[in-house]
């Protein structure tokens, strides 16, 4: 089977297509393969090989995939992710975790254990499955415009530490208000790429709500028709529907 | 860069380490060679054990199994001050978010593991670990931890048997970097990666920091026991955790009879599987029994995993498993207070041994040991800042040491030998000859191919030449500690005349009191030695 990889040459600072034949199906097995048997230098993050710790993902044929948990096909295209800096072959800088994170103000300040039940755990568990994989980062468009962005992963992490009964902080929805929640363009590329279920969209969605709620306002909304009902949380008029289609 | 206090590795045992470090007021600093949320630590599903509520359990039972799973080469102090203690770390982990599940009265749910009776392990879902390690990682962020992510340690700087930090390679610019500090916390994670084709363990869990320590003099112990899970998927060695059989899984053979009572421990289950293998037979995990909609509730993770990379569904068909290597016992030997044997070098997480496991570990006892003694590293290395100063003469030897090292490595000639074909051929070996099963003959064997292997090291060719990303020379090092952890392993295995636990000698098939004593390794003027001590 032939597989198709865009390397960055450090030399000519260009992407270059290389082809490889290989026997695995598994992508991240195929990689292994090519670097023992023909090129020692194709260089990529791996880890778990089982799709928890997020360092292996690429875009094959266009769409953010973990490597280890993707089955190739023949002809299939290989590259880094989008949105940042391509360090060598399909590794790509991955710093602006901690700036985002760090940003949303997240973090429980080591409180008293409070009683919670099971419902609460619920509350919280899909967003806590994140295993900060980027696929959401690549896929967004904004961050091609707005590398402030808070973007997906982090304002999923932050609706996880807004709802979580033990976290008292107020200045999470304070933080997600510049460039963050009223940016986001709802276009639920991210949703549809996370590998773990995550809907990072509404997410985005429960965020604007809840700040409407405690009396924040979208920024923008005077630029747009009312009718496009931006802050009503169950409006269909707009983005896509992650149950529909597919 | 000067701190109080560095630690290397970023899994659940550095950063609580680092947290606790940090809230002690020192400086910190966390180097991994990963990013953190890559650390092996999110690979833990199961869960992390302990008596929360003394309804149907005790603390002297948890002591109690452990020291039994361990036959009896443990410190009963040490297990007892982390049995005493693990509600606290339980509660601790919760209060900063790690989001246990709760059963009907809103209490922290518990779910059962091997080697008890008793319903003792808590969990979130099906990704305890990933769950601790991203909670910790939050953490640490907003508490303004200072990371060097992708910073592979090479040495330790050591001079009079004392630790003044460390030489990192970072990977991202190819720099040779030195970290001061007062206090050095190794939490490298464990070995059992160097069965490699052959572990349930992350790609990255090379056995560095032990070999690191080793080398720059720290004693090692009980570096034989290896333990080795059942039931991994066929292929790609994946976890299927205990909890399929926990709930009812059976073990199949190629007949799709029983042969084994599943609920018997790791060690002896992961025997008698192999022993089939080896004759070519297929073994099978069958949960075709239970009702789907139990199996997704319960293990939805192992429903996910058999279908994704065995392409199987767990409730209509038969599982191919095989057991592969697990976690390591053994490691760089500490006391209770994670001192080492070399003065400010400390060390926590499974790299370190610390007389709580034995021979044989017990299932949700490891995320409960890294935990506790990670707290334990972060206050310890803070307490006890040394010092001493050491002059730059000294700093800019190894400095130049490691220079010259990648220099001469990246201008040799092409040779025949490769670094992923040789990591390859050692993950073969040693499962095949220092294994499930050992014994004199082939150990002795092992050890000559090794030494062919380590001789190899000297004509390796790096294909990389560049300073950007150089994973090769990553993969260099790695090889190089690996080998040198996995002789450490067969020499130990060797001493070692008995059966105990994971260590299954077929030459000595029983255990012998002679050897109730963990086996002690001391590495001084390129001579290695083993020595069986008594617990102190
Ligand atoms: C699949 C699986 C499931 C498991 N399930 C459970 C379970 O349910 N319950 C349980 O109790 N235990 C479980 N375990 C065991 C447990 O997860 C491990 O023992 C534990 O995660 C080890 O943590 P650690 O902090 O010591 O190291 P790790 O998490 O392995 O982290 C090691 C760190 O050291 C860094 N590092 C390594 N070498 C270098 C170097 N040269 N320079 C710089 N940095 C370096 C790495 O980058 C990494 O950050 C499981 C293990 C596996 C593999
Ligand atoms: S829905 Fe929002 S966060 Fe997600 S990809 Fe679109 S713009 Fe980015
Ligand atoms: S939200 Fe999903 S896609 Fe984004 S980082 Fe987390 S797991 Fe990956
Ligand atoms: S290797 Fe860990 S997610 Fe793919």
């Amino acid at each position: 089977m032939k597989l198709k990889i865009n390397r960055l040459s450090t030399a000519t600072n260009d992407f270059k297509t290389f082809e490889f034949t290989v026997s695995q199906e598994n992508l991240l097995k195929a990689l292994e393969e090519i670097k023992t048997n023909d090129d020692p230098t194709l260089t990529y993050r791996c880890g778990c090989k089982s799709g928890v710790c997020g360092s292996c993902t690429v875009r094959v044929n266009g769409v953010e995939k973990l490597a280890c948990r993707t089955n190739i096909k023949e002809g299939d295209l290989v590259e880094p992710l989008k949105n940042s800096r391509v360090i060598k072959d399909l590794v790509v800088d991955v710093s602006h975790e901690t700036l985002l994170i760090k940003k949303t103000n997240i973090g429980i300040k080591e409180s008293a254990s409070k009683n919670i039940s099971q419902a609460d755990v619920l509350k919280i568990d899909t967003q806590s499955n994140c295993i900060l994989c980027n696929a959401c980062y690549s896929s967004c468009p904004v961050y091609e415009v707005n590398k402030e962005f808070l973007g997906p992963f982090a304002l999923t992490k932050a609706l996880r530490y807004e709802n979580d009964l033990k976290s008292q902080d107020e200045e999470i929805i304070n933080s997600v208000q510049a460039n963050g929640i009223w940016d986001c363009t709802l276009c639920s590329a991210c949703t549809f790429v996370c590998p773990q279920g995550i809907d990072p969209k509404m997410d985005i969605m429960q965020l604007q709500n809840i700040s409407s709620q405690k009396g924040y306002t979208n920024p923008y909304m005077n630029n747009f028709d009312n009718s496009m009902g931006f802050d009503s949380f169950d409006s269909n008029d707009f983005g896509f529907n992650p149950n529909g289609g597919f | 860069m000067q701190y109080d206090v560095i630690i290397i590795g970023a899994g659940a045992s550095g950063l609580t380490a680092a947290l606790n470090a940090k809230k002690n007021g020192a400086k910190v600093a966390v180097i991994a060679k990963t990013l953190p949320t890559h650390s092996q630590t999110v690979q833990a599903q199961g869960g992390i054990n302990a008596v929360l509520y003394e309804d149907d359990d005790s603390v002297e039972q948890h002591i109690e199994d452990t020291y039994k799973g361990s036959y009896n080469i443990s410190n009963k102090r040490n297990i007892e001050y982390m049995c005493k203690n693990a509600k606290d770390t339980i509660l601790w982990l919760d209060s900063i978010g790690v989001p246990f599940n709760r059963n009907k009265n809103d209490k922290i749910a518990q779910r059962k593991f091997g080697g008890t009776k008793k319903i003792r392990t808590c969990y979130s879902s099906d990704y305890t670990g990933l769950k601790i390690v991203h909670t910790l990682y939050d953490q640490c962020i907003s508490n303004d931890i200072q990371f060097y992510n992708e910073h592979q340690v090479l040495e330790l700087i050591v001079s009079n048997n004392e630790c003044f930090g460390c030489i990192a390679y970072d990977i991202v610019d190819g720099k040779v970097k030195e970290f001061m500090s007062k206090s050095t916390i190794l939490a490298t994670g464990g070995y059992a990666g160097i069965y490699k084709n052959h572990t349930t363990n992350s790609l990255s869990t090379t056995a560095d920091g032990i070999a690191i320590a080793f080398k720059a003099g720290a004693d090692l112990s009980n570096m034989e026991f290896v333990q080795f899970h059942p039931t991994t998927l066929e292929n790609t060695n994946i976890l299927i955790s205990e909890s399929a059989r926990g709930e009812g899984g059976l073990l199949l053979d190629e007949n799709e009879n029983r042969f084994i009572d599943e609920l018997s421990t790791r060690d002896e289950i992961s025997r008698e599987i192999f022993k089939k293998i080896v004759k070519k037979e297929k073994v099978y995990l069958d949960l075709r029994h239970i009702e789907k909609e139990k199996i997704e509730e319960l293990i939805p993770q192992e429903m996910r995993l058999a279908s994704e990379f065995s392409n199987i569904d767990i409730s209509k068909e038969l599982l191919p498993i095989t057991p592969a290597a697990h976690y390591s016992m053994g490691g760089i030997k500490t006391d209770i207070n994670t001192n080492t044997s070399i003065k400010s070098l400390y060390a926590c997480g499974e790299c370190a041994q610390t007389d709580i496991h034995g021979a044989n570990r017990l299932g949700g006892n490891s995320l409960l040991e890294i935990v506790t003694f990670g707290k334990i590293a972060g206050i310890n290395a803070t307490k006890n800042l040394s010092t001493e100063t050491i002059n730059q003469e000294t700093i800019n030897k190894y400095i130049n040491q490691n220079k010259s090292k990648i220099k001469t490595l990246l201008q040799r000639d092409k040779s025949s030998y490769s670094i992923h074909k040789t990591k390859n051929t050692l993950g073969d070996l040693m499962f095949k000859k220092a294994g499930l099963f050992r014994e004199e003959e082939t150990l002795l064997s092992l050890s000559k191919e090794l030494e062919a292997l380590e001789a190899s090291l000297d004509s390796i060719h790096i294909d990389d030449k560049s300073s950007i990303y150089n994973k090769n020379l990553l993969e260099y090092f790695e090889l190089e500690n690996s080998i040198c952890v996995s002789k450490t392993l067969i020499f130990s295995a060797m001493k070692r005349k008995e059966s105990r636990g994971s260590h299954y000698r077929e030459d000595f098939n029983k255990a012998n009191k002679l050897y109730e004593k963990p086996s002690i390794l001391t590495y001084k003027n390129d001579q290695i030695d083993l020595n069986f001590e008594d617990i102190k």
